[in-house]
């Protein structure tokens, strides 16, 4: 997994609530057997003004100009900025590779579903909880200022705002040592290896039905 | 150590080890496995140099890509085709039990696990697949998991995770007559909202909930996580072990006695705790039906389409407004008066046997209506169906107008070929109600099979308490 420590990054606003793992990456998309190649086809529904399908060239469909996406001030975004309950839905990993894919870093949000939640963790992308306020100055600041950027440092658990307002937020201790070394779970996990097969064993015990 | 929760029985039952900030390792006793979520796993285990941990603690099934048409052709989009094959040879190369689109036991993943007894009480259950909180209806500890988490568990049979808030929803007093296990746990969604059960795991409880066959209690867990609870669980009791007793993964004999004894263990203490109740009146439900794009978007039958205007906070209006203009509905409009393209009886929320014998009952000697182009009654699994069939609820449907298919996801997400067209309305007995959902610019409205059922006659939704 990559390493998150900061990023300097354009923000890019997308003001609506609830917003689902379908809206994310449509299940058209889910079809593919690979972990990379879903961000052109991110927020699909609407982001053009054709359906999509997997193996399109997505190049040559026309862009929807109303969504924010497309809009050219917020090319090479790196920080979405949403509403509450983001990433709703499915469990699919689908729709945090899309991001990632597309080449966002970090989501800010009042609140995210918990099964998304645990998807961008896994995969280098920091969702950020941030209270109502905080969230309501940003999307007026990032909406009037076109270049907007934000620096997120996760070390210091800080948002720093170009005007030097810092929005501090929570992260958990295990969740963010993994992110700033990249670590991988499942090599943590396996230096539990006496344990897990001590648990079993137990388990065997107890509850011998669950084993045959 | 004092009195316990349900949850907190599961969870203490499952620690491995325990960090000091809370983040526990935590043993899973079920795998179960579908072509979607898992390809990606099966690589990165592959890529890494590791094997399963156990690899009888895993069940597979294609469910999403499966046709509900004709299938000795196979499936004919081939990307669906190269996804499910490609879980087949997985699990050939491991030796992981699969049951194949041609076996009578293939069906919705969350459907099959339970009918085989693969899903007991005091497990864990995960799968890549947010509905398996279904599980959580046989006093079990069942949540969908990302595809990192599938390749976590097969390479170390366990998970990272903190513990959740625990939430009590109590249901007492009796569910009216046409009144469902889905229109309660949708009355719970609206009341508590698409984001109220966030970070929590709900336990189900109350008379009303004791009253209702596993099949309902499964409809209920199912939608936990559209409140937002990636986990919904109910004690186990009489009607749980008696629907258990038999299945093929289920234990038997002495295990059986030793088994039963510690599930009669299942349930919350006298007095526990827990961090939220949330009370609902069961007499107080009515058959519901959802208007938005979201799940928590729901009224009575006998409600309208709300009126943005009416709304004070402008992020919620704003989503009202989205939603209206993404279904075609008017404010004020009477639910009843909506008109619908499409019926879609079926998914892991709503396709076991009672559904279809509920719905079968609506539309026994009836007719679809004219204006309804395609209604269709697809079962939870292979034995679903021939259940069903054997009870002559195939020739109901057919009769009524209604076409017959092969188990599998089918319409819930249209993964395959079934789905909605730009503008098609849908009452549809599914879980999302979601944009695009079940087909881009279709539009779903979440009803119980009962009020599908009578939809599909009437042409509109109706009340079918008076139908």
């Amino acid at each position: 997994m990559d390493k998150f420590i900061q990023v300097d990054g354009l923000v890019v606003p997308l003001d609506r609530a609830n917003v689902d793992t379908d809206a994310i990456i449509p299940k058209q998309f889910l079809k593919s057997i690979k972990r990379t190649g879903f961000g052109p086809n991110l927020f699909d529904e609407w982001r053009y003004l054709d359906h999509g399908e997997p193996g399109m060239d997505n190049s040559k469909r026309p862009l929807n100009p109303d969504f924010v996406l497309n809009q050219p001030r917020y090319h090479g975004a790196q920080i979405l900025l949403a509403r509450e309950n983001f990433g709703c839905g499915s469990s699919r990993e689908h729709a945090p590779w899309a991001l990632d894919d597309y080449g966002f870093r970090a989501i800010i949000a009042p609140s995210f579903a918990d099964i998304f939640c645990n998807n961008c963790f896994k995969n280098g992308l920091l969702p950020i909880v941030l209270d109502i306020a905080g969230i309501d100055d940003l999307f007026q600041v990032v909406t009037a200022t076109p270049g907007y950027h934000l620096k997120i440092d996760l070390e210091q658990q800080s948002i720093i705002a170009p005007n030097g307002v810092v929005y501090r937020f929570e992260v958990d201790d295990f969740r963010k040592n993994c992110l700033l070394n990249g670590l991988d779970d499942i090599g943590l996990t396996l230096q539990h290896v006496r344990k897990i097969k001590e648990y079993e064993t137990r388990r065997k015990l107890e509850a011998p039905w669950l084993f045959t | 150590m004092g009195t316990q929760t349900l949850y907190d029985k599961l969870w203490n039952g499952h620690v491995v080890h325990e960090e000091s900030d809370g983040t526990t390792l935590i043993y899973i006793d079920r795998h179960l496995v579908h072509e979607v979520t898992s390809p990606q796993a099966f690589e990165g285990l592959r890529l890494a140099g590791r094997k399963p941990w156990r690899i009888a603690s895993m069940l597979a099934v294609a469910d999403h890509n499966v046709p509900t048409t004709d299938r000795t052709q196979g499936i004919a989009d081939p990307i669906s085709r190269l996804q499910v094959e490609t879980l087949d040879s997985n699990c050939d190369e491991l030796g992981i039990t699969e049951f194949r689109m041609a076996d009578v036991r293939q069906g919705i993943v969350h459907v099959i696990g339970p009918e085989q007894g693969a899903t007991l009480p005091g497990m864990t259950v995960v799968c890549g697949d947010s509905h398996t909180s279904t599980h959580g209806a046989f006093a079990a500890l069942a949540f969908g998991i990302g595809t990192s988490e599938v390749e976590h568990v097969m390479a170390t049979q366990c998970l990272l995770m903190k513990k959740a808030h625990a939430m009590q929803v109590l249901v007492e007093g009796m569910l009216g007559k046409g009144v469902t296990a889905k229109d309660l746990v949708l009355a719970v969604i609206g009341k508590i909202g698409t984001a109220g059960g966030t970070g929590y795991a709900i336990e189900f409880a109350g008379s009303a909930i004791r009253a209702l066959s596993m099949e309902g209690r499964m409809t209920v867990c199912n939608m936990a996580i559209e409140a937002g609870a990636r986990a919904g669980m109910i004690a186990a009791d009489d009607t749980t072990i008696s629907y258990l007793k038999g299945r093929p993964f289920a234990p038997q004999g002495e295990l059986w006695d030793k088994a039963v004894d510690y599930w009669r263990t299942l349930h919350s203490d006298e007095g526990a705790q827990f961090d939220k109740v949330v009370q609902l009146d069961a007499a107080e439900i009515k058959p519901q039906v959802t208007w938005g794009t979201s799940p928590e978007m729901v009224v009575a039958v006998d409600g309208n389409v709300p009126d943005p205007a009416r709304e004070s906070d402008p992020v919620k209006r704003s989503s009202i407004d989205l939603s209206l203009k993404y279904m075609g509905l008017q404010p004020n409009t009477p639910i009843t008066e909506i008109q619908i393209d499409k019926v879609f009886i079926g998914s892991c929320t709503n396709a076991r046997i009672e559904d279809l014998r509920a719905a079968a009952e609506v539309v026994r000697g009836k007719h679809v209506a004219a204006n309804v182009k395609l209604a269709m009654a697809v079962p939870g699994s292979g034995l679903v169906k021939q259940q069903a069939e054997r009870e002559g609820l195939d020739k109901i449907f057919v009769e009524a107008g209604f076409e017959w298919r092969e188990p599998g996801c089918s319409m819930c997400l249209a993964m395959n070929a079934d789905r909605l067209e730009s503008g098609e309305r849908c009452a549809s007995t599914s879980n999302r109600n979601f944009e695009g959902r079940q087909g881009p610019g279709g539009r779903t409205h979440l009803v119980s099979p009962e009020m599908a059922a009578a939809a599909a006659i009437a042409g509109h939704f109706v009340d079918v308490r008076n139908f």
